[in-house]
C-alpha cells in the first residue's frame, strides 16, 4: 500500500523568544523541526507500512531548506521524500497550501491513505489537512487518536471530540489528521540517518504540477495578511505572601466574585 | 523562476532598518546599507511595507481584478449542536455577529443542521437571529464531514452569504475547511477578534499565530464568505430574549448531498469528563508538582466545587497520569476560561502557548521562579499539596457548599 504523508517545516517554537526591545519574534539561530504533529504521521504511515507492506512518501511545501525536514523523515524510515518549492508558491495561505499539496499528490498517482498532523505549530489552523481532502474529494477523519483496523479496502479509526471520542469507519482511500495520542515517534536508527545522507529529494516547482497559475501562491490566496503585530506581553501579577492559611484566604478573596460569575 | 512578489527599490532605500526590525520573520537584513530581503524567510505579510516610511519596498497585491461582491449579504452562523443540545459556543457566535450585521446593515442568520432539530430553531431567533436556515434530516443526526459540508456548501451557493462564523472547535474546523475550499473563499482559523474596516467593510480578523507569540490581521477581500472560526470563550454570548422575533425557514436538500463514505459506528462518551474543557469558565490545570497520578484527587475535589474542569500539562499527560484530552499547551488544547488555576505547572512556552489569553490566571508552584508566575495574575509560591486542599475547603465555605 502506499502512504502519503504531508509534513511541514516549522521554528521550534521552544526557541522562539520576543525581542523585548521591538518587541519582535527573534528567529536568528531558531532551530527549524519538523511539526510537531507531523511527527505523529509519519510514525503511524511507518508503523502501517510494517504491518501492511507497501511504502510511505512524505511531501512538504517550502523554501529550499526544507529539505532538510525530509531527509530528517526519511532518517526515521520514509522512502521518499517530495519537496513543492518555487518562489510561485510564497505567500501561499491554507487554500493554496492545500491546493498545491493536493496537485502533487494526483501527480504521484496511486496512493491508499494520506496522513497529515491535525495542525502546524506555527500557523496553528487545522485546515490543510481537510482543505486536501476536499481538493481530491476524499473523505476525512480528523483528530485521529487511535487506528482501529485497516485493509485494502477499509479504515476504522478513532476520532477524538471534545466530549469523548468516536469511532469512524471510512473506505480507502481516505485524509487523516492525527493528534498526539495516537502513537510515540521513533528516533531516527544509523541505518535511516545513512539512508537520509544519500537519499535524493524529488523537487517539483509549478511547473512541474498540474496546477493554475492563479490558484498557487499569493496570487492563489483568498486570504491576505494586512497586519502582523506582537501582543503585549502578558505581565506578572501579585505574590501572595504568608503561611498556607492566610494566602489561601487572601486568593480566595480575590477569586470569590470570578467563581460566583462563572455559577451564574 | 517567477519574478519575486516582493522587492526592495534600491534607490529609495536609505538604510534606516527600520523593516528590519518591523519583519516578524527575521527575513530582512543590511547588506552594503541597503535592505535585502530573503525570500525563503519572507512570508510576503507586509509588515515592512507598512513600516517603510520611504516607499522603498513593494509588495505586488493579488492581480485579481476587483469582483462584484454586492450580491452577497447577511453574516451567518454554523449553530453547532451535540445530541440536539445548541453548543455555547453558538451563542458566543450570535453575540458577535449581531453585532457585525448590525454595522453592517445586514441581517444575522444561523445555520442549524440535525435530525428533529427544529424546535431548537427558537433558541437562536431568542439570542439574535432575524433568520435561522433548518436542515431537518435523520442523516443530519450528529456531525458527518461530508453530508455537513455538502449541505452547508448548498446553502452558501444558493442565498451567498456575507460573512460565516462558526466555533473554532473539532466539529468546525473539520467541517468549514472543506466548505471554504469548496466555494472558494478564505477562511481564517481560531479568529480572537473580529471587525468591520469602515472603509472597506471588509471583515478583519485577528488571530494568534506562533502560539500566540504575534498576532496577524487578515482579511478575505475578493472573495464571499469572508469565513473564520472563532475561538471559545473569546466573544461574549449573546443574551437570550424569549420576545425576539424571526423568521426560521426550512431548507430542503436532494438525498445525493447527504451522500457520505466515511460513517460513524459508535461513539464513547469520556467519563471522566464532567465539565467541557474547551467551553468551561474555570480550569483547575495539574502539572507535574502534583507528584503522583492520585495526587489529581485533590484537583477533582477543587474543579467540582468550583465548577471547573479539570486540565493538565503536557509533563502529567506523558506521565500517564491523566488522559491527553485533558492536556492544555500547544500539543493539546487552547482554553480561554475566565480563570485558570495552574497547580505544579512549571510553564513551558508551550503551555502557556494553551492558556495565557485566560481572564485570570492563577500560579501555585513551589518553586518561585517557574515561568508560570511571569504570566499570573496572582501567584502563591508553596507546595500544591497543601495549598490545594486548603483551596478547597476554604472555597467551599466561602460558596456555602
Amino acid at each position: 500500500m502506499h502512504f502519503i504523508v504531508c509534513i511541514k517545516q516549522v521554528p521550534n517554537t521552544a526557541d522562539v523568544r520576543i525581542n523585548p526591545e521591538t518587541n519582535t519574534l527573534m528567529r536568528e539561530g531558531v532551530e527549524s523541526i519538523i511539526n510537531p504533529f507531523d511527527m505523529y504521521a509519519i510514525e503511524e504511515a511507518l508503523r502501517l507500512k510494517a504491518r501492511l507492506g507497501g511504502k510511505v512518501t512524505a511531501i512538504s511545501m517550502g523554501p529550499p531548506q526544507a529539505e532538510t525536514a525530509l531527509r530528517e523523515a526519511i532518517s526515521m524510515g520514509v522512502d521518499d521524500g517530495i519537496l513543492l518549492t518555487d518562489r510561485a508558491f510564497a505567500g501561499s495561505d491554507t487554500w493554496a497550501t492545500s491546493y498545491t499539496l493536493a496537485m502533487a499528490i494526483r501527480k504521484l498517482g496511486q496512493f491508499d491513505l494520506i496522513i497529515c498532523g491535525k495542525q502546524a505549530s506555527d500557523g496553528d489552523t487545522a485546515q490543510v489537512g481537510p482543505g486536501i481532502a476536499t481538493h481530491l474529494d476524499l473523505p476525512q477523519i480528523t483528530y485521529v487518536r487511535k487506528m482501529e483496523t485497516i485493509d485494502e479496502r477499509r479504515i476504522v479509526a478513532e476520532r477524538l471530540l471534545e466530549n469523548g471520542y468516536e469511532v469512524i469507519e471510512a473506505p480507502l482511500p481516505c485524509l487523516l489528521t492525527v493528534v498526539k495520542e495516537i502513537n510515540e515517534p521513533r528516533l531516527p536508527s544509523l541505518k535511516g540517518k545513512l539512508a537520509a545522507k544519500k537519499a535524493v529529494i524529488t523537487k517539483w516547482g509549478a511547473a512541474d504540477l498540474p496546477v493554475e497559475k492563479g490558484k498557487i501562491g499569493l496570487e492563489g490566496s483568498p486570504t491576505k495578511v494586512v497586519k502582523i503585530f506582537t501582543p503585549k506581553p502578558r505581565e506578572g501579577g501579585e505574590i501572595l505572601v504568608g503561611e498556607p492559611e492566610v494566602v489561601v484566604e487572601k486568593l480566595v478573596a480575590r477569586l470569590k466574585d470570578i467563581v460566583l460569575d462563572a455559577a451564574s | 523562476m517567477a519574478e519575486p512578489l516582493i522587492k526592495i527599490l534600491a534607490d529609495k532605500c536609505v538604510g534606516c532598518t527600520l523593516c528590519v526590525k518591523a519583519c516578524p520573520f527575521g527575513a530582512i537584513s543590511m547588506v552594503n546599507r541597503k535592505a535585502v530581503i530573503d525570500l525563503n524567510k519572507c512570508t510576503l505579510c507586509g509588515a515592512c511595507v507598512e513600516a517603510c516610511r520611504f516607499n522603498a519596498i513593494e509588495l505586488k497585491k493579488s492581480r485579481d481584478a476587483e469582483r462584484d461582491l454586492t450580491a452577497y449579504q447577511n453574516v451567518w452562523v454554523f449553530a453547532e449542536q451535540v445530541d440536539g443540545q445548541i453548543q455555547p459556543v453558538t451563542y458566543e457566535l450570535l453575540g458577535e455577529g449581531r453585532k457585525l450585521a448590525d454595522q453592517l446593515g445586514m441581517k444575522l442568520c444561523a445555520v442549524l443542521l440535525g435530525a428533529g432539530i427544529t424546535p431548537k430553531a427558537a433558541e437562536l431567533v431568542a439570542r439574535g437571529a432575524d433568520i435561522v436556515y433548518v436542515v431537518d434530516r435523520p442523516e443530519l443526526a450528529y456531525f458527518r464531514d461530508e453530508p455537513y459540508a455538502a449541505v452547508l456548501i448548498e446553502l452558501v451557493r444558493k442565498h451567498k452569504p456575507n460573512i460565516m462564523l462558526c466555533g473554532a472547535t473539532t466539529i468546525g474546523r473539520s467541517l468549514v475547511s472543506r466548505v471554504a475550499v469548496s466555494v472558494h473563499t478564505g477562511l481564517t482559523a481560531d479568529c480572537t477578534a473580529l471587525a468591520i474596516d469602515p472603509v472597506s467593510k471588509n471583515l478583519l480578523q485577528t488571530r494568534p499565530a506562533f502560539g500566540g507569540n504575534i498576532m496577524a490581521t487578515i482579511i478575505t477581500p475578493n472573495h464571499r464568505p469572508q469565513m473564520a472560526t472563532v475561538r471559545h470563550k473569546v466573544m461574549k454570548e449573546a443574551v437570550a430574549d424569549p420576545s425576539r422575533q424571526g423568521t426560521i425557514l426550512t431548507e430542503v436538500v436532494a438525498d445525493t448531498v447527504l451522500r457520505a463514505r466515511a460513517d460513524r459506528l459508535r461513539f464513547v462518551p469520556e467519563e471522566t469528563v464532567t465539565v467541557n474543557l474547551a467551553e468551561a469558565d474555570i480550569i483547575v490545570s495539574g502539572g507535574r508538582g502534583l507528584q503522583k497520578p492520585e495526587n489529581f484527587a485533590l484537583l477533582e475535589d477543587l474543579a467540582k466545587v468550583l465548577g471547573a474542569a479539570v486540565g493538565a500539562s503536557r509533563a502529567a499527560v506523558d506521565a500517564n497520569w491523566i488522559p491527553y484530552s485533558h492536556q492544555v499547551g500547544q500539543t493539546g488544547k487552547t482554553v480561554c476560561p475566565k480563570l485558570y488555576i495552574a497547580c505544579g505547572i512549571s510553564g513551558q512556552i508551550q503551555h502557556l502557548a494553551g492558556m495565557s489569553s485566560s481572564d485570570v490566571i492563577v500560579a501555585i508552584n513551589k518553586d518561585p521562579e517557574a515561568p508560570i508566575f511571569k504570566v499570573a495574575t496572582y501567584g502563591i509560591v508553596g507546595d500544591v499539596l497543601t495549598i490545594v486542599p486548603l483551596l478547597t475547603r476554604k472555597f467551599k465555605e466561602v460558596l456555602g457548599k
